[in-house]
């Protein structure tokens, strides 16, 4: 009865257009990948609805190194670690910081990538103060659920944080003059201070890392459960760092906006 | 522990516990949009309604056209127009002083949500001060009552009666909507959730937010009930 | 100006393509979940007027669940949570590798959820609205019960269900516009991505809005033929549609 039952589910399960991916247990030939695309000059969707971007190439230079098939999916940040565990992907590739709070939810590959954290602010701001006190009342933007966002939870109670689903929104309303400051990595930022916001906006101050909060650095995040996967990326991004095609794609992508 | 904490600490959750003060205080956040922008939406829905039945042949086409475009998108995306589309005319919102205004993501949510419920609120008027007898207005207008006193005085007052399980029912429509303000960075209770649920990837906040909005929505629905029974104990309709 | 509307155009850099391809994704999960939502609607309403206390107990507590949270919510619960139910049903299953329910299908069955909840209100209402004296007249005809059901009450309950159902549609419609949070790209997620890639806002969302009233104002068009067609015979008898 127990296996009519089951089988019955089984088939209910497959009828309703049910995508498994079968049998990957032993050995990984496909793999997919989440990004979030709309964090430049990390990963980002062109107006052709193409993922671009140094995580991208990044990515798929790691998939050739393990001969693995690899498929992007497009998440938004709010849901991208949900939908790791929800396995709609298996490793999410987006700019994301290792840190401990994320690790009591899943596993981090090698890091391969660290920038410093900056502030920014429209071209009037006087000065390069970014203390709390310095910063009291002011709106300041972030994306929701980044370190940076913890961050101003954490040290900035007395300002007016703001949590965009994207960096660009906030970069956006930084623009129109909503927002006194964002923060966020300075690679972001660059692109944006070398781009859209050449005109407005200005680095303020560099962000002092903190360890609890910021983490070592931008990893890959898996399953804790793929242990597998994560020797398998751990490898590649090894390989990347010996051979010196991670610097160069970082210098491909990334232009530092000058510091004054 | 502040009263704030004691739902979480009851029911044994953790996550309600720690995020729960973060998350009463996003229930204001939504009952203060809400009151306000239903509130403000009504005043402007009466002076639509009437301008709409009474009013001059241009102006019942510009009403119509106000109604149809609102009713037929989106507040979502009536949300992202007024909220990014008008912050882009920042410099002509400073020459005209409004800046202060469109600049907090607060009063965004509110304009848009009022003029929103306006436009339905406006047609739920309008179909029941139509469905008042026309001879109702010839009386009023025989026993020597003028236009607007036999508007204000005999129609209204059976028109509000008639309408108020619709607009009850848009009340009810309107909390559960200004969820999307959490998507403009307003920590209302889903704004307030959604962080919590970022912070912890706890899905059973989600129920409990779920939980406090099934709540509410069932104390106004049952508030509701007893106002209409009392409005109408006078009418032998039931 | 001339150069702001390229955006909208299907030339490089252009937009068009990628918002007719979102629209089509908006009204294809409209049209998906519309015959779900209404079934179910049905099937809940059946419950609501059945004699079974439990059932009727249930189907209320169904309507009054989906009716009080907000939609925004509920999608999240269904695409986070069942997603995870599902998986762990699958390896209890025993089944190989793993399961993935894909954004279209979390949508619709949110979607229809909250349809099914709004429109069994709306299918009440019209089966009340049939007298008894109907089913007792088919049966005296020799009618079977499903028969009397298929032939004699289930055209009428359609003409009168008709004005609401057609409302719920409307709400439907508009409510796809949510299913962009859980990145399924339909309009809303693609003028989004849009804005922030031109930084024109303005622009695309009032694109946006307009293909929302285009297609409202085909959907009231078309539910109003529709109607005129499921009265006819009825304006005969003394306008007794109103």
């Amino acid at each position: 009865m127990k296996g009519f039952v089951r089988f019955l589910a089984a088939a209910a399960l497959t009828v309703a257009g049910v995508t498994g991916a079968l049998a990957q247990a032993k050995e990984w030939k496909e793999v997919r990948i989440g990004t979030e695309g709309a964090y430049p000059p990390y990963n980002n969707l062109n107006a052709k609805k193409e993922l671009e971007g140094y995580e991208i190439d990044y990515a798929n230079l790691l998939c050739e190194k393990m001969k693995v098939k690899c498929t992007w999916v497009v998440q938004d940040w709010d849901g991208i670690i949900p939908a790791l565990l929800a396995n709609k992907y298996d490793i999410i590739i987006a700019g994301m910081n290792a840190t401990d709070e994320r690790k009591k939810q899943v596993d981090f590959t090698a890091v391969y990538n660290k920038t410093p954290i900056w502030m920014v602010g429209p071209k009037a701001t006087k000065g390069n103060e970014i203390t709390p006190a310095a910063l009291k009342g002011k709106a300041v933007g972030a994306q929701g659920s980044t370190i940076h966002a913890n961050f101003l939870e954490k040290f900035y109670k007395d300002s007016n944080p703001r949590l965009y689903p994207t960096q660009e929104e906030a970069n956006l309303d930084l623009i129109n003059g909503r927002l006194d400051y964002i923060v966020a990595d300075a690679l972001a930022l660059s692109d944006f201070l070398n781009g859209k916001g050449k005109d407005c906006c200005k680095l303020i101050a560099e962000v002092p890392r903190d360890a609890a909060i910021h983490g070592p650095g931008v990893a890959g995040a898996v399953r804790k459960s793929d242990t597998a996967l994560k020797a398998l990326f751990d490898k590649a991004i090894a390989e990347t760092m010996a051979d010196g095609s991670n610097k160069k794609l970082e210098d491909k992508w990334f232009k530092l906006a000058a510091t004054n | 522990m502040r009263w704030c904490e004691y739902p979480g600490y009851l029911t044994g959750s953790e996550v309600f516990q720690n995020y729960g003060c973060r998350m009463f205080s996003g229930l204001w956040i939504t009952f203060e949009l809400v009151a306000i922008s239903v509130t403000l939406g009504f005043a402007l829905a009466i002076g639509l309604a009437i301008a709409r039945l009474y009013g001059p042949r241009w102006a019942q086409s510009v009403i119509n056209g106000y109604t149809t475009f609102f009713r037929g998108t989106p507040l979502l995306c009536q949300l992202f127009l007024v909220y990014y589309g008008l912050g882009q005319f920042r410099l002509f919102w400073q020459d005209v002083g409004l800046w202060w205004f469109f600049r907090e993501p607060f009063y965004c949510a509110v304009f848009t949500f009022t003029i929103n419920t306006a436009a339905y609120q406006a047609e739920i008027l309008r179909g029941a001060i139509q469905s008042i007898p026309r001879g109702q207005f010839e009386g009023a207008l025989a026993l020597g009552l003028h236009r607007w006193a036999s508007l204000r005085h005999v129609i209204i007052p059976q028109a509000m009666i008639l309408g108020l399980r619709p607009l009850g029912n848009e009340l009810i429509v309107m909390i559960k909507a200004s969820a999307v303000a959490s998507l403009v960075t307003l920590f209302d209770l889903m704004g307030a959730t959604r962080l919590a649920f970022a912070r912890s990837f706890d899905l059973s906040i989600y129920l409990y937010a779920a939980l406090i909005y099934l709540v509410l929505v069932e104390i106004i629905r049952r508030v509701w009930d007893r106002l209409e029974l009392r409005l109408t104990r006078h009418m032998a309709l039931r | 100006m001339i150069e702001k509307l390229a955006l909208l155009g299907f030339g490089d850099g252009g937009w068009g393509l990628a918002l007719l391809q979102g629209a089509g994704i908006t009204i294809s999960i409209a049209l998906a979940t519309l015959p779900f939502g209404l079934a179910l609607g049905l099937v809940v309403a059946l419950g609501k007027r059945s004699e079974n206390v439990v059932l009727r107990w249930l189907a209320t507590g169904y309507t009054t669940v989906f009716r009080g949270v907000p939609e925004l919510l509920t999608l999240y619960i269904i695409y986070f949570g069942i997603q995870i139910l599902l998986q762990r049903l699958w390896e209890w299953l025993g089944l190989p590798g793993s399961f993935s329910m894909p954004p279209f299908v979390a949508g619709m069955v949110a979607l229809g959820v909250v349809l099914s909840a709004f429109s069994s209100e709306v299918w009440v209402g019209a089966l009340n609205s049939i007298q008894k004296g109907q089913r007792e007249a088919a049966a005296a005809l020799g009618l079977s019960k499903a028969q009397a059901f298929r032939l004699v009450v289930m055209p009428q309950l359609v003409r009168v269900a008709l004005p609401g159902l057609g409302n719920n549609w409307m709400v439907l419609l508009k409510e796809t516009s949510l299913v962009s949070v859980i990145t399924l790209p339909d309009i809303m997620f693609i003028t989004t991505r849009a804005n922030v890639a031109t930084k024109e806002p303005f622009l695309f969302f009032g694109a946006a809005m307009l293909i929302y009233l285009f297609f409202s104002l085909v959907s009231a068009w078309g539910l109003g033929r529709l109607e005129a067609r499921t009265n006819r015979g009825y304006a005969a008898f003394g306008g007794a549609t109103r």
